[in-house]
């Protein structure tokens, strides 16, 4: 990975900066609730957390406007939460309750917004990206500047339809950034045990796709990326691949037990690698806030959290009626 | 020495075509691979070239002559120009009556239907029109209806659609509305369940639903599901459609019947219609619907043509079955071209003095259980007819909703006649044998009749 580069605060403002230090801490906080309900009996089945690239939503958040898309697989908290949808609602599906955004039905990996544009939640690996170009196309058939940021894993970049969809999002110019979230490990499989690929973006070259690499650890460094392929995208030219070199500090899933890493190599990047500590930094060494300005961020942070999680557990469960609905519209 | 040249048969399902135009005359030198005329098979024109070399002596069928069968001959090749009258004579009276419209010859005499189908009222105008055309109009109609309808798949639009279901629709609608894909089934399946997530009507065609199993993941766990997994926010109203099943000759890997596969599937609606009325009305209800909809079509079926209602805007409900023919002593129910081979076994059946009742289901999922149960209430016999595998057919499933039913009505066991349990072989006698006959169908009436 890239050593970390010098805070350029040229794309961003001290309030940005606050905002994404809230938003990437929101996630963390988060999925450690979650992490504590699983381990509960409170979450069932499969529950795969987002700490450690809180980063990369985040920053590709912040370069989207309203009406923007995106998609994503079944590690999906963090989008879902960096796109703006409700941390009760997706708490309370991940407890398989009514009050959950897919009335409890769906499950930590099936969840979706369409107010906030966000759609899905896949769990087939892979399948969530010619989807992401399918909502491209439609906002080029509707005749609108809307992008799709359509998410996938260094263990779907292996999947054949992630070329069938580059090759079509090509020769169509379709308006789709495929974010590559290579957080080095497909379930237990490292890249490198996976392909003998140098990088995975420039894969797109054989498509004519033009992408790049980004430190997925620097909020700032994946905003400017965004931006970036946002605008070739919005002028017509995309698609863009961006491949954000990121790290997972948990397991695959809650039931992994982590023996392909060592726990040395998650705590040196813990230590020097976190992207919410590298905000914090920032906002410390710049005098943009204090550590009573975090303090209080922090506590606010908390007690959204305490409310999404007793929502989770107080909501209750769908009404058996709801076995039979929802199957056609 | 005389050769005759032969109408050929261009496509895995022509039987006859249209002879368009001569490009040689009587008294022509021609070089074997020298393209001699143009023909026009129900799917496209095709230039035939000849394979020996020699001198046209004779034009055996005019050109425009419609309704050629295949192998009958069509000219004499002569080394030297002569033509031996015995040849001739007999080259013309095997040569097929010239004029009269192109039209498939089917099976036996389709009976009219006797009983008509309740969605047509009485005295409402009716064409003729092939299963083919009336695709085509349905999608036509509902693209000019609805701006958000669209048709992708490989060869739909500049090729004018591999099996001619989408010619003209690109002239129409253009290259924004009716889209060549790449070869990509998986890809570009996923791409249009996105397109209706993104609120489009997509139309896929697959060029068969043969290589939709490369789209099977798409099909299923991304546009079936997604209503029920987002807990009803989001659904996915798109029309997957293509020919199903077993053309001619086409072997394993071309010739499966996928329509128990995909009744399988809570979320999936599906549609296997027999004539062209409801290959149309089906169709335009498929497009407007705000479900994924399997629309499984045949080749075979495609240049068969049928009474069409002539209306304005002629759909026809899912889950309404049609009783083709009414009868007494059994019920037979069969879908898609089932329903033709269920209709030649009622036909020979009345010859043997039995009244058989032949129903259409029309559409798979959902399934009109009350128009077969009040049949087998009548009949107290019911035997099912399909082209697919035995293992998990659509007939098992009917049999157990019967018993479960109308078990104290029953007289006979329910029979399910199916394909065979094989893949589909190459051999022509061998297919045959795969293939589900009327022989078979009059045979098991029979025997649940006790006759």
């Amino acid at each position: 990975m890239a050593t970390r580069k010098a805070a350029t605060k040229s794309n961003t403002s001290p309030e940005e900066l606050r905002r994404y230090y809230r938003e990437m801490l929101m996630i963390r906080r988060f999925e450690e609730k979650a992490g504590q309900l699983y381990g509960m009996g409170l979450i069932g089945g499969f529950c795969h957390l987002y700490i450690g690239q809180e980063a990369v939503v985040v920053g590709l958040e912040a370069a989207a406007k309203p009406g923007d898309k995106r998609i994503t697989s079944y590690r999906d908290h963090g989008h879902m939460l960096a796109c703006g949808m409700d941390p009760k609602g997706v708490m309370a599906e991940l407890t398989g309750r009514i009050g959950g955004y897919s009335k409890g039905k769906g499950g930590s990996m099936h969840m979706f917004s369409t107010e906030r544009h966000f759609y899905g939640g896949h769990g087939i690996v892979g399948a969530q990206v010619p989807i992401g170009a399918g909502l491209a196309f439609a906002d080029r058939y509707l005749g609108n500047d809307n992008v799709t940021f359509a998410y996938f894993g260094d263990g779907a970049a292996n999947q054949g339809q992630v070329y069938e969809t580059y090759n079509m999002a090509e020769l169509w110019n379709l308006p789709v950034v495929f974010v590559i979230e290579n957080n080095q490990y497909a379930m237990g499989t490292s890249v490198r045990r996976a392909t003998k690929s140098p990088s995975l973006w420039e894969r797109g070259a054989a498509y004519g796709i033009a992408g790049e690499a980004v430190d997925g650890m620097d909020v700032l460094a994946v905003k400017a990326a965004g931006e970036k392929a946002v605008a070739v995208c919005r002028a017509g030219e995309g698609p863009y691949i961006l491949e954000v070199m990121t790290y997972r500090y948990r397991g695959h899933s809650m039931s992994d037990p982590a023996k392909y890493r060592t726990r040395e190599e998650v705590q040196k990047m813990r230590d020097e690698r976190d992207p919410i500590d590298h905000v914090r930094e920032m906002l410390l060494a710049g005098g943009h806030a204090t550590e009573d300005d975090l303090k209080a961020i922090d506590r606010d942070i908390k007690a959204i959290v305490n409310e999404a999680a007793d929502f989770a557990r107080e909501s209750p469960e769908p009404g058996t009626a709801e076995l039979w609905t929802d199957i056609y519209a | 020495m005389a050769t005759e040249i032969l109408m050929p048969a261009l496509s895995p399902t022509m039987e006859e075509g249209t002879l368009a135009k001569w490009l040689v005359a009587p008294g022509a030198t021609v070089k074997s691979g020298q393209i001699i005329a143009e023909i026009e098979t129900d799917k496209a024109t095709m230039e035939f070239e000849a394979v020996d070399e020699g001198v046209i002596a004779q034009i055996l069928v005019p050109e425009g002559t419609q309704g050629v069968k295949v192998n009958t001959p069509i000219a004499i090749l002569a080394a030297d120009g002569a033509v031996p009258e015995a040849s001739r004579a007999e080259a013309a009276a095997k040569a097929a009556p010239a004029g009269g419209p192109a039209k498939a010859a089917p099976p036996a005499a389709i009976p009219a239907a006797p009983a008509a189908a309740p969605e047509i009222p009485p005295g409402t105008p009716m064409r003729s029109m092939t299963v083919r055309e009336a695709l085509r109009e349905a999608m036509a109609e509902e693209m000019r209806a609805d701006g958000r309808v669209f048709l992708m798949g490989e060869e739909v639009g500049e090729y004018q659609g591999a099996y001619k279901i989408s010619q003209g629709l690109l002239d129409e609608f253009g290259a924004r509305r009716v889209i060549d894909t790449p070869i990509t089934e998986h890809g570009f399946a996923g791409l249009a369940v996105g397109a209706a997530f993104g609120g489009l009507r997509p139309i896929v065609e697959f060029m068969t639903f043969n290589f939709a199993m490369q789209a099977m993941d798409h099909i299923v766990n991304s546009a079936a599901k997604t209503l029920y997994m987002s807990g009803g926010q989001m659904g996915c109203p798109i029309v997957f459609r293509g020919p199903n099943g077993a053309a001619a000759r086409v072997a394993a890997q071309h010739s499966q019947d996928y329509a128990a596969w995909y009744a399988q599937i809570p979320g999936l609606k599906v549609a296997m219609p027999y004539s062209a009325a409801d290959a149309k009305g089906l169709l335009k209800t498929a497009i407007r619907d705000p479900n994924p909809v399997i629309f499984l079509e045949n080749e075979i079926l495609y240049g068969r043509s049928f009474e069409v209602p002539d209306l304005p805007d002629h759909t026809v409900p899912f889950g309404k079955a049609r009783i083709w023919r009414v009868g007494t002593d059994l019920t037979i129910v069969s879908f898609g071209i089932g329903m033709s081979h269920a209709l030649e076994a009622a036909e020979a059946l009345a010859r043997e003095g039995i009244s058989a009742e032949v129903i259409d289901l029309r559409t798979l999922r959902p399934i009109d259980y009350d128009t077969l149960l009040a049949s087998v209430r009548k009949t107290n016999r019911c035997i099912t007819v399909e082209e697919g595998w035995p293992v998990g057919a659509i007939g098992n499933h009917l049999a157990a909703h019967i018993m479960q039913h109308a078990f104290d009505w029953l007289d006979a066991p329910v029979l399910n006649l199916t394909g065979k349990d094989v893949p589909m072989p190459y051999a022509a006698n061998l297919e045959k044998l795969a293939l589900i006959t009327v022989a078979e169908i009059v045979a098991a009436a029979k025997s649940v009749c006790y006759r």
